[in-house]
This record gives structure tokens, sequence and C-alpha cells, in this order.
């Protein structure tokens, strides 16, 4: 979710389309066989979606494993606005919506969905509050898309495309539930 | 969002929304956990200084900022050195000292939480100052009722009682009306202020009259602790003619609600009946109140010295 935003001042090279919304769709079916598969069949598992955009990621993704394999699982959302570790360099900022599954996650295996992997910080900051909410048995990480840099020792579990990318360029994905649109580009840095 | 929450009318539109907004994420982030507890205010102190009887608003800013793990300090004027004859600034001055991120003032004096912003460095939060404002109030009624009318934009709140007094009924008329919704005032002449005709309300001696078009009614506690001399013949005279009895209820539309900001008194300005009805929304403006001031404190907090995006 870090790099949601595609405002960037002054273009330096012009836009690139990473993925297409076709892209995307087939990429979200891996993930999903790849969730089956890891999981063998995906039973107590649960998909929570970090707001804005892992959280239709989330939804997408049960959407295909009910249509793989008729099987309804768990999801929902977990913000993790309020435990991240910026808030008193870069000040408040507005929460969004925290929906987990009336399950719970206490002894459930819970893959936490996200657009972009960057830093990891934002991962860090879900696993915190995911240990609030309860135990989960185990902990695995989807993202659409790896752009490296990372400052943890954090790796994802399913990754949608890796894309190498300088700490000066912008990941903008944008998805139809919010953007009207499914794509994921790169822009800014140096020609 | 702001530096100091001295009134209800520093806040515009926008920057009150995201308040409400934010209450709701804090109600979302809080349900169905394990921990209850957030860790996003940790090692930060919030003060709350009390110079005057309070538990509701007291143990709600305390539970908040308990809640996003600050540590909380609770002054209250009986047994402090302010019994002694301590001036408010040298109080304010040892609070510097002890570095106060946040200090929650209440006082029975209109205008001091504005004097402490000239002494402190951290964010000053009006938990009530005199018959001024208490702007935490009117933010938890204001999510209050959005929460259970769905809007406030259009709403026609009547607001009944001792007006004169009431630092709830300033602060809930600037807040409501910034929303956009049409307030009335419902007093006696002698508990309407001067200067009410400037307010942009209506005003009306007739409760009666009023409450058949009232989607929200806010009863508001006869300040006897306020009053020197006497406003009103007796206590069941004003309780015949201001008091919400079930019967006046009735004329109420279906879809309305009752307020009232509590501490109420059972038989004077509200029914026993009628504050324990469906209708009223009493003890979710109890709830409500520490959430909205969860998203007052992290909304103030979170940055450098308060400062917001």
């Amino acid at each position: 979710m870090a790099d949601a935003a595609h405002d960037q001042v002054g273009e330096v090279r012009p836009d690139r389309q990473i993925l297409s919304p076709s892209d995307i769709s087939r990429v979200i079916d891996r993930i999903a066989h790849q969730i089956l598969e890891k999981t063998r069949g995906a039973t107590d598992t649960v998909l929570l979606g970090i707001p804005t955009r892992g959280v239709p990621l989330a939804t997408r993704l049960a959407e295909r494993i009910a249509t793989f394999e008729g099987l309804n699982i768990p999801h929902g959302a977990l913000d993790v606005t309020l435990y991240r570790d910026d808030l008193r360099i870069r000040g408040a900022r507005a929460l969004g919506p925290t929906d987990v599954p009336v399950t719970g996650v206490d002894g459930r295996r819970v893959v936490l969905v996200d657009d972009v992997l960057y830093s990891g910080r934002t991962v860090r900051a879900a696993l915190n509050a995911l240990y609030d909410l309860g135990r989960p048995s185990q902990v695995q990480l989807a993202v659409l898309v790896d752009r490296g840099h990372r400052q943890l020792p954090i790796r994802a579990d399913y990754v949608g495309k890796n894309i190498p990318t300088a700490a000066s360029e912008t990941v903008s994905v944008l998805l139809s539930e919010h953007d009207g649109v499914d794509a994921v580009r790169l822009s800014g840095g140096a020609t | 969002m702001i530096p100091h929450l001295l009134s209800a009318s520093d806040l515009d539109r926008d920057t009150a929304t995201l308040v409400l907004d934010t209450a709701h994420g804090m109600a979302s982030a809080m349900t169905g956990r394990e921990v209850r507890k957030l860790p996003t205010l940790r090692g930060r102190t919030v003060v709350n200084l009390f110079f005057e009887d309070s538990t509701r608003t007291r143990v709600s800013f305390e539970a908040a900022a308990k809640r996003l793990s600050a540590d909380v300090v609770t002054f209250s004027a009986k047994g402090s050195s302010v019994s002694k004859g301590e001036s408010l600034k040298d109080t304010a001055l040892t609070l510097q000292a002890m570095g106060a991120d946040a200090v929650v003032v209440r006082h029975s004096a209109s205008g001091a939480p504005h004097r402490l912003t000239g002494w402190l460095n951290g964010s000053v939060i009006n938990a009530g100052d005199g018959t001024h404002e208490h702007p935490t109030q009117a933010l938890l009624d204001a999510y209050t009722i959005r929460q259970r009318m769905g809007r406030l934009d259009g709403l026609r709140v009547t607001i009944v009682g001792d007006v004169l007094h009431s630092r709830v009924a300033r602060s809930n008329v600037a807040l409501l009306t910034t929303f956009g919704a049409e307030v009335t005032l419902v007093a006696p002449p002698t508990l309407l202020p001067v200067g009410v005709s400037a307010w942009p309300v209506k005003v009306s001696y007739d409760l009666d009259s009023v409450l058949p078009h009232t989607d929200v009614v806010m009863m508001l506690r006869v300040q006897r602790e306020r009053m020197g001399d006497s406003f009103f013949p007796s206590a069941r005279e004003y309780s015949r003619r201001y008091g919400l009895d079930v019967n006046r209820m009735g004329h109420l539309p279906s879809e309305s609600i009752v307020m009232h900001p509590g501490p109420m008194i059972r038989g004077m300005e509200i029914a026993a009946d009628v504050a324990d009805s469906e209708r009223s929304v009493i003890v979710d403006q109890v709830t409500n109140g520490v959430l909205v001031r969860m998203a007052v404190l992290y909304l103030m907090l979170s940055g450098e010295k308060g400062t917001m995006v």
C-alpha cells in the first residue's frame, strides 16, 4: 500500500506498464493455486488484506479459490495504520477498515495480502496487529508486486511479480474496485 | 489536525469529518480483539488536569489514552497543591517541566485552556471550561447521531434546557451547524444567553410545538451549581414545561432519538422511562465518547508536536 500514489512530479521517464488487466487476472489465478497447493487445500485458512488495495486482492483470491475448489475461505481486512512505526515522523493519517472474519485467527493459518512489498515495514506492522487479535497457527504473506529494497528480514510466500526498481521509482497498483481499472505501472526514476 | 482543541469551532467540516471517520476506524480496530490495546501512542504522556468534578469525561479520556498505550497522569484539584493556593500558571509550568505531550483540562473558568496554551508546549484539549465549550462532547454527540441516523446534514436537532450555563450546547451548536444540521434551542427565556439571536439557530420557548419537527432531541441538565439566583419558579414547573416525559416523547417522529450528555437528573429534565427507552442513545454516547477521544488523541499526538498531514 506504500506506493499507491501516482502523482509524481517531474516526469523523467514515461510510465511503463508492468502488468495489464489480463496479466493481473492470471497472476491472481496462479497465487490462488499456489495457496491451495502450499496449504494442502487451504483448510483452516483466513485471508486478511491490508488496506487499501490488499483488501480487494484478498477478496479476489478468495473468489478464485471458491471457483477452483468450491471452498469458501474466510477473508477480511486488517488495518495497520495504528501500528506503523512512522506515525511520529509522518503524522497521523486516516484509518482504513478492519474487518476480521467471525471465525477469528486463533489456531488458523493466516495469509496476509498486500499489493506491493517494499521496505517490509507494513508487514511488520501487520504482524504486530495480527498478534493482538489472537494467535494464528501460521502466518504467510502474498503480494502482487515485490519491488525489493527490504529494510527488515521479511519475505513473501507468494509473489505475483518481482519488479527490480530504483528507490526513486514509484510502483502504482491500480485495481478496478478502487481505481476503475486494473494495472501495475512503474513511473519516475532516472533516464 | 489542529495543535490544540479548545473550541468546536476550531474544526472545519473536513477536519471534523476526519475525527468522526477516525473514531469509526477505532471502533473497527477494537472489535473482536484479544488485546484491547493499541500501541500507537506508546511513550507519550497525557495529563488529565481536572479542576472541576467529573466522572465520565475524566474516565473516558483516561480509557482512551490507555487504549492507545499512552501513559496517563491524572491530576485533580482536590488533594493537589492547588488546594494550597498554587496558581494555574505554576501548575502548568510544573506539567511542562514533566514533559506532557497533551494536557486534557477541565476548569470552572471559561478560557482556562486557552491560557494554558501559552504556557505549555504540548497539545491542550479542552474537556470543559466554565460555561464556554466542551468540544469532545460535541464530537461524540455528532458521532452518535451519525451512527444512528446515517447523516448529520439537514437533520433537525433540538437542544432543550439550561442553554445559558451549558458548554455542551455551545459546542454542539458550533459543530452541528458546521455539519449542516438545523439546530433549535428550547428553553425558558431566563436560561437563554444574551445575544443568542446572533447564533445560527432557531429559538423557541415552547417544547411541545417543536417536538413533532425534531429528528434528534438533546436534553441538558439544569446546572444548579452554576446558578446564583433562581431562573425559574420551581423544579416542578420547569419539569412540567421543559422536561421530557413519555407523553412528550410520543410527539416525536417515529425515527427520532433522545440524547443527554450526562449526568442526568431523572425526573427533572428527563423521565426515567424516557432515559431507558428504545429511543435513548445515552449509553451509546458514553461508549462513543471513548472512541472519539481516542481519535482526537491519535490525530493530535501523532507526528512532531501534533502536526498532521
